[in-house]
């Protein structure tokens, strides 16, 4: 999604309220953006905490700010600036992490970010976008920056079948059709489901859900999705991000409180930093049954269980 | 803005003395040690577009009577001051006080956030300048040192920082808890205009603060925590612990005979 992220970068650029700040990283993806920006492209240097704050007293002048850094540097080392220089002060800040869940997952616990977004929604005002599909970025970085509020957009790689044609974008997508469970996943693991739902019988097969903005009650899910929660046996949420905190109690939450029951609860997460043994993100989603054998077992284990 | 006088001086810290006595609240120490470093700012330094932030924010009292002693705030303000439904809490707050940019109390951010003003006003082309207040001990923490390295780097020239350098932290002597002693020398490597002067000298701290140079500049202001009121100067009480009846009407008794 980086290069969808700075050609949409570069689109907006054009206003010259705009700045742009990087902890020392975008090599072989920032560089167009640094050369059209000129001086309003602040490279920070190896210094999330300072570069947060700075961002946001640029952004009290109104300036437009966004900061650029892995997903696992922008939230967790200068989480105080965020939460007491931007948030307190409710100030438009755009954080964009790239590498979210366990996007760098070979290169170990330090790089994985499955903490982040449900860290970054315990403060006020904040909204967090993960948008789904590379082509998702250019809306995603449209709708958070003409956002008057703070926001995290959480990027990675969009992970289409081959072929599948991309739906445009909405905070909330139905990817597949059938009379199965209901399963809504956040972000690009959305995307990884899509095939082997489709090639399963349509009395089988879940409605498969994708959710790319949070907090749930800034953009509250679609009347339909809440009539198929109401009339289907199982209700799976999957996510690259730790239980605690994520948006699989959230929206249990925001069920209960509309008097919406699902029939059967299941939930597959990002279960640990560090399983002792590293790999891609793919290998590491399966040691948390995030990927499909996981989501089948846990969904059989619901139905049958 | 005018000049600061003597009596400004004594009538603001009477009135800082009874406004902490009035809401039974500490940190009266360091509120006496940076004062007169603030007034000076307040009264002389800052014009319309200009921007003070108090990084050390444990000394918002001095922040509230400086901007009281400039007409910023008045008194049924100060009235409130540490109570229920206030603005003035006992760190500066993030809304409500347009003189107060920032809310600050956990030390370590303000000279970020002074980097980040100062950049956004040469991005501006506006010739307006940044003043930041810090605590000694507050270099402790390393985002001090990574504003510092950002503020040289990109010659903000429009910035100023000032360091209430009075010797005393949290739970002993800055020497005592993780010394840089002197900072001064630990500074000296870096790209900036380093200036140490007496931080209860007016005219001093006028000149210093009178200098250019086409970065950024440091002045150490050598201060005593608790200063004015004898039996509260470089004493840890002073740090923490709001006055009795009795220490108050000392207090008042020496600075209305000083």
């Amino acid at each position: 999604m980086r290069t969808q992220l700075c050609d949409s970068l570069l689109a907006r650029s054009i206003n010259p309220e705009m700045v742009f700040l990087t902890g020392d990283l975008g090599f072989m993806a920032l560089e167009p953006l640094q050369e059209v920006m000129g001086d309003r492209f602040i490279n920070a240097g190896i210094a999330e905490q300072n570069m947060v704050s700075v961002a946001a007293a640029l952004s009290k002048q109104n300036f437009e700010v966004w900061v650029y850094s892995i997903a696992p540097f922008i939230y967790a080392r200068p989480f105080e600036q965020i939460r007491n220089d931007i948030a307190f002060h409710n100030l438009p800040v755009k954080l964009i992490g790239n590498g979210g869940g366990y996007g760098y997952g070979v290169m170990g616990p330090t790089h994985h970010a499955i903490d982040d977004y449900g860290s970054l929604l315990t403060l006020p005002n904040m909204s967090v976008y993960i948008p789904v599909f590379d082509e998702d970025v250019g809306a995603v970085v449209d709708r958070a920056g003409n956002s008057c509020r703070p926001a995290y957009i959480r990027i990675g790689r969009g992970e289409p079948p081959k072929g599948y044609s991309v739906p445009s974008y909405a905070p909330w997508r139905q990817l597949t059709y059938g009379d199965g469970p209901v399963v809504i996943a956040v972000g690009p693991l959305a995307g990884t489901y899509i095939e082997a739902f489709m090639h399963m019988a349509v009395e089988s097969r879940p409605n498969l859900w994708a959710v790319s903005e949070l907090p749930i009650d800034l953009t509250p899910p679609p009347d339909n999705l809440l009539n198929q929660i109401k009339n289907s046996s199982v209700l799976c949420v999957a996510e690259e991000h730790v239980r605690h905190g994520g948006f699989g109690s959230d929206f249990l939450l925001y069920l209960a409180e509309l008097g919406v029951s699902p029939k059967r609860f299941t939930h597959v997460y990002a279960r640990a930093h560090n399983f002792g043994r590293y790999g891609s993100q793919k290998f590491m989603r399966i040691q948390s049954e995030l990927d499909v054998d996981g989501m089948f077992a846990a969904l059989n284990r619901t139905v049958h269980g | 803005m005018r000049n600061l006088t003597s009596t400004m001086l004594s009538t603001a810290r009477k009135r800082l003395i009874k406004m902490h006595f009035d809401s039974g609240v500490g940190h009266i120490g360091g509120n006496l040690s940076a004062l007169d470093s603030m007034l000076l700012v307040f009264h002389e330094y800052l014009g319309t577009n200009d921007k003070f932030i108090l990084s050390k924010g444990h000394s918002a009292g001095a922040l509230y009577i400086s901007l009281w002693s400039v007409g910023r705030l008045d008194e049924s303000q100060l009235a409130l001051f540490h109570k229920d439904d206030t603005l003035l809490a006992g760190h500066p707050p993030a809304q409500g006080i347009a003189d107060i940019p920032f809310a600050t109390g956990s030390l370590g951010h303000g000279l970020s956030l002074a980097a980040g003003t100062a950049l956004g006003f040469k991005l501006k082309n506006s010739d307006a300048k940044v003043i930041c207040l810090t605590s000694d001990g507050e270099w402790q923490e390393g985002s001090v040192w990574e504003a510092l390295i950002f503020s040289c780097h990109h010659k903000l020239s429009n910035l100023t920082v000032l360091i209430d350098h009075n010797d005393l932290q949290g739970f002993g002597s800055t020497k005592e808890v993780a010394s840089m002693s002197p900072l001064w020398e630990k500074l000296k490597g870096f790209d900036a205009d380093i200036q140490v002067v007496d931080g209860h000298d007016i005219s001093a701290m006028r000149f210093a603060l009178s200098k250019k140079y086409k970065g950024l500049k440091i002045v150490i202001l050598k201060t005593i925590k608790g200063r004015g009121i004898s039996f509260m100067e470089n004493r840890m009480e002073s740090h923490y612990l709001p006055l009795s009846e009795a220490q108050y009407i000392a207090a008042t008794k020496e600075l209305c005979s000083a």
